[in-house]
């Protein structure tokens, strides 16, 4: 810096007592930290899928496809096949999802268009309580509430009434103990549907509101504004909602764990035991002694990981930046 | 000439007709969704309140997990949560506020923020079992013990992309004149962060931590195996340790009707615990944006 | 143009080219600032006054994809050479922005922010200097007794003067005023002008503005600017009086802009 120029700026410096200059700080120390803090969460991420791979090694190197495709279960004779609760998860998960999601669609439809907004904000709040319960409670509900109803209204009442042999005993086989797929399925279905609900009510809440109105200017009735315009305006996106729901239920262990049975053996009916990938690990996996049944249910916990990683990244790829955090 | 038209006017009234009919049908069904979801939440709710208060008393935040048909209560599995809790958020907001930060300022607009956004959305909705069996992997098994270590760092890594998503939001809420007069006036970027963003940001990092907490207060699957479980009061971080979800999995499945009060008792703590910081949460947010 | 005499140039631009990304919008500016005088940009929306005024204390560099090529001489140094710390430019050219920005903190510490990052003050004399910034800055009557509040509090005028207030406490030569008064009402905007009018005896001011009666008020130099390029740059008491160019007698009488 010229001198003459520096002596005109520092007489209009205010004097200062011990106003002494400081040198300039360099960024990089802070910037690094946060980058190392990005780099350890995606470590993280690679550990999970790294040591999932590897405990499971064992096993899915030992049976091969046989591990897919066999149910049978085994400890003693260490002869592991995962059939039963790999098809348990998908099963007790898209049931769910059918019980769900024609709820899940009314009560964001009711909430964001028919139902008088004063009255809209408690009720989605009340819905969003639901979410809030943490899945044990669910499941103790599911097991001393819903599984002793359950066998008492409907199992023992439909037994008594079917006919013995037809294609309807067949369904609605199953011990009265109300700890069955079914139930299992409700209980995931109630989980889930204020999850869904949730989003779908706020991606309707997005669509602009001069679409809405151009629609009732035409003399739509409510029905075919939300039918017609409003649900196909954010359809990708609620796909994304919907498929987000069903990551989670095929990953929810607690609430499904008290009622689903926990059998290894395919389940014959709707109303019968069965297990999912979540349950049997959970029930087994502190008992578990030889190395072959650790590696094989961690093995079962890999193929959960494939199973909600392409559902969940779907659903972000239709849903963008949106939903839950 | 009127017949036609009296045609035309009975064709228009039964298409009118019908599509009000359709009309009434949709209301009424989404009428009964939504009492269907309330029902199911009145029900839920009616059944832990009712069987959850008759399992407190005093002795439930006073006494450790009693054997079966003793007295007791739940303050060993109390504490292993609070303390696993704790240390799960220190670690979890420590490094999500920290990478929240770098993917809202230094790594913006850049491809490898958009990667690691994609994949912490998905670990926010991983399953947590999955968690608990890496966390076994890494911290268990080498070291041939349950501890509450590793029930915490189990915890973290479960809240941990719940704070990094938080803070980022949070962060790009602020305007950019902010930053920029910050900067104006000489200050480096690390700074203008510290000093003026996290500042701007505090409500929302506060939302941030008590939405991580309710993430974790109520994870059971996690805690399986690798806290495990403990039937008295421990402090020690390499030893297992109670905690309230894996307690309650332990009572409602056996047996004993003591234990079971004592589970359902403990759910209604859980419940209590989540569903305040969801509303703790909702309140604090609501005051932030309408400034 | 009709630059002001050589020796009385604060900074020199020449030929200055700027880019968002691929797409070029400064196209060869000249522009003399003269010390101690009020310069005004102005122009219609998009012709790149703001662009012009940002490359001045080199806040562009917070965004990537935005270069700048040519030179602005300051003090006898290029201020566009990248190995110029543009920290310490800062501390010398200051900006005030827009909208109002005042830090979430209070008003004491708005002020002592900056001051304390580049000098090292104790508690007296950084209560002076606080109170010389907040008078010459029109603000301290109005917030003399509510120093701990937050800054946040104020009304818009206020925040605005409290951002003026921020930026000449560092004691910079220049300072960069992005159309300060464009948020605020009437009252606050005579009160601002008044403040620059008295500040430009010690600092030398560089202001964008849409409001031409605002820059015939308070402006020495004006420089109007059109997709880019600087098309006229004249005193202010001929440059409104008589423009050169056509360009510029119909953006004045408002035919455009």
């Amino acid at each position: 810096m010229s001198t003459a120029a520096s002596a005109k700026t520092e007489a209009l410096r205010v004097a200062d007592a011990q106003g002494n200059a400081r040198k300039p700080r360099d960024d990089w120390a802070f910037r690094t930290l946060c980058l190392s803090a990005v780099l350890a969460m995606m470590a993280t991420l690679i550990g999970l899928v790294g040591s999932l791979v590897s405990g499971g090694w064992l096993a899915l190197s030992h049976f091969g496809l046989s591990f897919f495709t066999t149910s049978t279960w085994d400890p003693v004779a260490d002869q592991y096949g995962a059939a039963a609760p790999i098809v348990g998860t998908l099963i007790t998960s898209f049931l769910a999802l059918l019980f769900a999601l024609p709820v899940a669609i009314g009560v964001a439809v009711f909430l964001v268009e028919i139902c008088p907004q004063a009255i809209a904000r408690w009720l989605a709040i009340a819905v969003e309580l639901l979410a809030g319960i943490p899945s044990i409670v669910y499941g103790m509900w599911g097991l001393f509430v819903l599984a002793p109803w359950f066998a008492q209204n409907v199992q023992l009442p439909l037994m008594t009434w079917v006919t013995p042999g037809s294609w309807l005993e067949a369904i609605v086989m199953g011990v009265p103990n109300g700890a069955n797929i079914f139930t299992a399925s409700l209980i995931l279905a109630v989980m889930i549907l204020p999850y869904i609900a949730a989003i779908l009510r706020e991606l309707l809440m997005s669509v602009p509101s001069h679409m809405r109105e151009a629609a009732y200017g035409l003399g739509c009735t409510p029905r075919e504004v939300i039918m017609r315009i409003m649900l196909p305006y954010v359809r990708r996106s609620a796909i994304g909602a919907v498929m987000l729901g069903l990551g989670r239920a095929l990953g929810e262990t607690m609430a499904v764990t008290f009622i689903i049975g926990n059998s290894h053996n395919f389940p014959h009916s709707l109303f019968d035991s069965g297990s999912t990938i979540s349950s049997t690990i959970a029930n087994e996996f502190t008992e578990a002694t030889g190395d072959m049944h650790i590696s094989a249910l961690i093995a079962l916990g890999t193929v959960l990981f494939m199973i909600t990683f392409v559902t969940i990244a779907i659903a972000r790829l239709l849903l963008g930046r949106g939903g839950p955090k | 000439m009127t017949e036609p038209a009296n045609n035309g006017k009975s064709f228009d009234r039964f298409l009118h007709t019908r599509r009000r009919i359709y009309n009434g049908v949709f209301l009424v069904l989404t009428g009964i969704a939504t009492a269907i979801a309330l029902a199911a939440l009145f029900l839920i709710l009616e059944t832990l309140v009712s069987k959850g208060l008759a399992g407190i008393d005093a002795h439930v935040f006073t006494m450790s997990q009693p054997a079966p048909d003793e007295q007791g209560g739940l303050l060993n599995a109390i504490v292993g949560s609070l303390v696993m809790c704790g240390f799960g958020m220190a670690v979890a907001l420590f490094i999500g506020v920290l990478a929240g930060t770098w993917l809202a300022e230094y790594g913006d607009g850049t491809k490898l923020a958009a990667v690691v956004r994609f994949l912490n959305d998905i670990l926010i909705s991983a399953p947590s079992i999955l968690i608990g069996l890496f966390v076994y992997q890494l911290l268990v098994r080498p070291f041939h013990g349950f501890s509450a270590l590793a029930g915490g760092m189990a915890l973290a890594l479960l809240a941990m992309p719940v704070a990094t998503r938080a803070t980022e939001d949070i962060m790009r809420l602020q305007p950019n004149a902010l930053r920029e007069a910050g900067m104006a006036l000489g200050a480096n970027r690390g700074l203008v962060i510290r000093s003026i963003i996290w500042r701007a940001s505090k409500s929302g990092l506060v939302t941030g931590a008590l939405l991580s907490f309710a993430r974790i207060s109520g994870e059971t699957a996690p805690l399986l195996f690798t806290s495990l479980g403990n039937p008295f009061l421990s402090f020690r971080l390499t030893q297992p340790v109670a905690a309230l979800p894996t307690t309650i999995f332990q009572f409602a499945m056996s047996a004993y009707d003591d234990w079971q009060r004592l589970a359902w008792a403990g759910a209604l703590l859980i419940a209590v615990a989540v569903l305040t910081t969801n509303i703790l949460g909702r309140v604090l947010t609501r005051g932030s944006v309408q400034k | 143009m009709i630059p002001p005499p050589d020796g009385d140039r604060l900074i020199d631009v020449h030929n200055l080219d700027f880019f968002y990304g691929k797409s070029q919008a400064l196209f060869g500016i000249d522009l003399p600032v003269a010390r101690n005088k009020v310069t005004a940009l102005i122009g219609p929306s998009g012709c790149g006054k703001s662009t012009l005024l940002r490359t001045l204390n080199r806040i562009y560099d917070l965004y990537p994809g935005q270069k700048a090529s040519g030179e602005i001489m300051f003090d006898g140094e290029n201020i566009l050479d990248q190995a110029k710390n543009s920290e310490q430019l800062r501390a010398r050219i200051g900006m005030v922005f827009q909208r109002p920005t005042p830090f979430p903190m209070s008003i004491y510490d708005n002020i002592a922010f900056g001051v304390r990052l580049h000098r090292n003050v104790g508690k007296a004399a950084m209560d002076e200097v606080v109170e010389r910034s907040l008078t010459r800055a029109a603000l301290w009557d109005e917030v003399k007794d509510k120093l701990n509040t937050s800054g946040l509090g104020l009304s818009g005028g206020q925040q605005q003067r409290l951002c003026v207030a921020r930026g000449i406490a560092i004691n910079p030569d220049v300072l960069l005023l992005d159309e300060p008064a464009s948020a605020l009402d009437p009252l606050s905007t005579a009160k601002l002008e008044s403040t620059l009018m008295e500040l430009k005896k010690s600092i030398t001011i560089v202001i964008v503005t849409h409001n031409l009666q605002q820059a015939a008020r308070i402006s020495d130099y004006t420089g109007f600017m059109l997709l880019g390029k600087m098309i006229e740059f004249r005193p202010s008491s001929d440059a409104f009086v008589s423009p050169e160019t056509t360009q510029m007698q119909d953006y004045i009488t408002g035919r455009f802009g």
